[in-house]
């Protein structure tokens, strides 16, 4: 409604619709609109007026206080985009994490999406990143999962937390909603029991207390033991959305199936999941927004994600102060992937309702 | 045996006792593993260490703690601390988010740009990355020696911010909370069993009589404890190179005041957006055609329909959000989470402080959705009132 009449030239009719049209309306027009400009004339004389840009200007940036030091920034960028990993192949890790996007935003477009074209292209962007990251194989040198740092770390961990999740949700959906009382009741209660659960904590016990309750041979490295504590608990919110989809589903659908003579497989696979699915589309596509975010917790737990490696990036003495500059950073990137991937969620709703009605 | 295998009964009870069996067997599997490591270690599993002294320092607590404190205590000022920071931070997200979610629906082009600005800017940065910004800026403050007083007696330092407080013990703050938590459940149960049959009128003068009495009990229990020959009110004063007096709230808790508080308005102006436009338009037109003001319309008519469109949400989402208060251990914030990590460092009982944190977090969980649950009965609508 709003959308369509902001689309309006700005006549001054549609000026004075929205924002003058009682005195009340006009006054708080114009008290926001002063502190907007106030607002954001600080932040234009801190990010760029006082700023200061350009290569290695520490000295200059410890004496200056008003502005923003972005010297930092053109200093410091490999270290947070990179962290630990060796100097000279950086480019990997930069190619792997566009790959990784690329996947991204090819899984956007309709064409890819069905039950055999997405995991096939996600199975084989992330084992081109996999290979990119990790080396040894055609002639690139060996970079151990320990070296592994920065942007390309938290790339690593969102999409292989994706790629076990959904199929452990689909899983997890189903067995929810099995016709066995003793199956479905156990899965409700792990589903609410780790649902109630801080993302944390569970990263925490997968991380630290695991390797204290499991046989030797079955512990694993630390990374590992985390992305699979957190595809559960992915996979465990995923299953919920899934499972609302389901519900929505009319029961006829399943019982026209059944009717016909399908078997289970073939009524959930052919059947509920693909409708579940464009039912659970915009929830699933808010989920992988919380998922990216969240996965900067794991520098809470010791790992060198773009956010630990930003902040070993201005921990150092010399560039201590631009803590700040560093933090703005970290959260534009952060910002440009969320914000993208929500404004397309937002699209698809919009897409699917006109479809609906 | 074939046929066994093929008679559905026979093959059901088979997959569900293999399925429950495995994940019991598993869990089973643990425990024992966990148990041997711990006796390798040389130590007892059990709850007995919880009658130990910590030996450590808690840099924020409600209670009295000290090193020679228990393992039991040490937890409790954990989940105290928890509640305390969600019971802060989530009425100011609310109230915050409702603003902008109002903002955001207003119609007016100006107000919906900041909101729109506000929820787009907070909610697509991660919250830790949120807490470490603010807590950046809060430990950049003034030093306290240079820090001037503001507002009042209000002191905004790199150590943490002064506020006048209360000459008052602290059993009395907490008799009125108890009183004032207490009318309002009252309130609620009269809402949902008594005051439905009466008269508007009748109701609203019994709900007014509750509230003004219990508002005197607890003006009374508060005075009742005043700490004797202190004014009142304690403003807090440079004094050397540090303040004193006022209560300070330390750059960790303000911290994570200020991350959840501006993290979850983002979203809860947004569940608050959805609430105001899912009312129809009929609503406000049958109110105009009444002939109401547009504050009457959105405070008798708009208001109360979107609080019971958005309430069930809403609880998810406070849910959602006092889990999220365990990042505070990103900043040294001695949450429940802290302490229980913390405990797990320096005494090895690492199962038994586990099945603490998850207990702690499923029962604080629980609880919490069903006493927003029963505020959702109580002011949900009810048969003919449900047409909106």
């Amino acid at each position: 409604m709003t959308d369509l009449s902001m689309q309006h030239t700005l006549s001054f009719k549609t000026v004075k619709k929205h924002y003058f049209a009682t005195p009340l309306n006009s006054a708080i027009t114009v008290l926001l609109a002063v502190f907007t400009a106030w607002v954001l004339w600080g932040l234009f004389n801190w990010a760029f007026l006082d700023a200061i840009w350009g290569y290695g200007k520490n000295e200059e940036c410890r004496t200056h206080e008003d502005g923003a030091c972005w010297s930092f920034v053109a200093t410091r960028w490999r270290i947070v985009l990179f962290g630990l990993y060796p100097f000279e192949e950086q480019w990997r890790s930069a190619l792997a994490c566009i790959v990784m996007l690329v996947v991204a935003i090819l899984s956007c477009v309709p064409v890819f999406w069905s039950a055999k074209r997405l995991p096939t292209l996600w199975v084989i962007g992330f084992a081109t990143f996999y290979i990119l990251m990790r080396g040894g194989v055609l002639g690139l040198t060996p970079v151990v999962e320990r070296d592994w740092g920065g942007l390309s770390l938290t790339v690593f961990i969102f999409a292989a937390v994706c790629l076990l999740g959904m199929p452990l949700s689909i899983i997890f959906a189903l067995l929810r909603r099995s016709e066995m009382p003793w199956i479905a009741r156990t899965m409700a209660l792990v589903i609410d029991v780790i649902r109630s659960l801080p993302l944390l904590s569970i990263m925490f016990t997968f991380a630290i207390v695991l390797p204290f309750v499991l046989p030797d041979w079955a512990i694993g490295d630390k990374l590992y033991r985390v992305i699979i504590g957190y595809a559960i608990f992915f996979a465990c919110y995923q299953a919920e959305i899934i499972r609302g989809g389901m519900q929505a589903l009319p029961a006829g659908q399943e019982e026209a199936a059944k009717a016909l003579g399908m078997g289970y497989w073939n009524r959930v696979g052919y059947v509920v999941l693909p409708q579940a699915f464009r039912n659970a589309l915009p929830p699933t596509i808010n989920q992988f927004v919380i998922t990216f975010k969240e996965t900067s917790l794991v520098t809470i737990i010791g790992f060198f994600d773009i956010l630990a490696s930003g902040r070993a990036a201005a921990g150092t003495a010399d560039w201590s102060f631009a803590t700040i500059e560093m933090y703005v950073f970290v959260g534009l990137i952060f910002f440009v992937f969320v914000f993208s991937l929500s404004r397309y969620g937002a699209y698809l709703e919009h897409r699917l309702n006109v479809g609906s009605r | 045996m074939q046929t066994l295998i093929k008679n559905r009964r026979v093959r059901d009870a088979g997959l569900q006792f293999a399925f429950v069996g495995g994940i019991v067997a598993i869990l089973v599997i643990m425990v024992l593993v966990g148990r041997t490591n711990l006796e390798a270690q040389g130590l007892t599993s059990g709850f007995g260490f919880l009658e130990r002294a910590t030996g450590w320092r808690i840099s924020f607590s409600l209670i009295d703690y000290s090193t020679n404190s228990t393992y039991a205590r040490a937890i409790l000022v954990g989940i105290l601390n928890s509640l305390f920071l969600g019971a802060i931070a989530l009425p100011i997200a609310t109230v915050i988010g409702v603003a902008v979610g109002v903002m955001r629906t207003s119609g007016n082009g100006m107000a919906e740009l900041v909101g729109t600005t506000f929820v787009e800017l907070f909610r697509n940065a991660p919250l830790i990355l949120q807490l470490l910004f603010w807590y950046t800026l809060l430990l950049g403050l003034p030093s306290p020696r240079n820090a001037e007083p503001i507002l009042g007696g209000i002191a905004l330092t790199g150590r943490g911010i002064y506020i006048p407080g209360l000459n008052v013990t602290g059993g009395s703050v907490f008799a009125t909370i108890l009183i004032l938590v207490a009318t309002f459940a009252l309130a609620l149960w009269l809402g949902a069993k008594r005051w439905p049959d009466l008269h508007l009128r009748q109701a609203g003068k019994e709900r007014k009589l509750l509230w003004s009495v219990s508002l005197v009990i607890a003006l009374v229990a508060m005075w009742l404890g005043r700490i004797p020959e202190t004014s009142l009110v304690n403003f807090p004063e440079a004094a050397g190179l540090n303040y004193r007096g006022g209560i300070r709230v330390s750059p960790e808790l303000m911290a994570c005041l200020v991350a959840i508080a501006i993290y979850g308005a983002a979203y809860i102006a947004e569940i608050v957006r959805a609430g105001f436009n899912a009312i129809p338009n009929g609503q406000s037109e049958a109110g105009r055609a009444l002939g109401l003001t547009p504050w009457y319309i959105f405070s008798r008519i708009r208001l109360p329909l979107a609080i019971r469109i958005v309430m069930p949400t809403l609880i998810n989402q406070y849910v959602w959000l006092f889990k999220a208060t365990t990042i505070g251990i990103a900043i040294s914030f001695t949450d429940f989470f802290m302490i229980i990590s913390t405990a797990i460092n320096q005494s090895g009982q690492t199962l038994e402080l586990i099945a603490i944190l998850m207990g702690g977090f499923l029962i604080i969980n629980y609880s919490m959705a069903w006493v927003l649950n029963r505020v959702n009965d109580a002011i949900k609508l009810k048969g003919t009132q449900l047409r909106i």
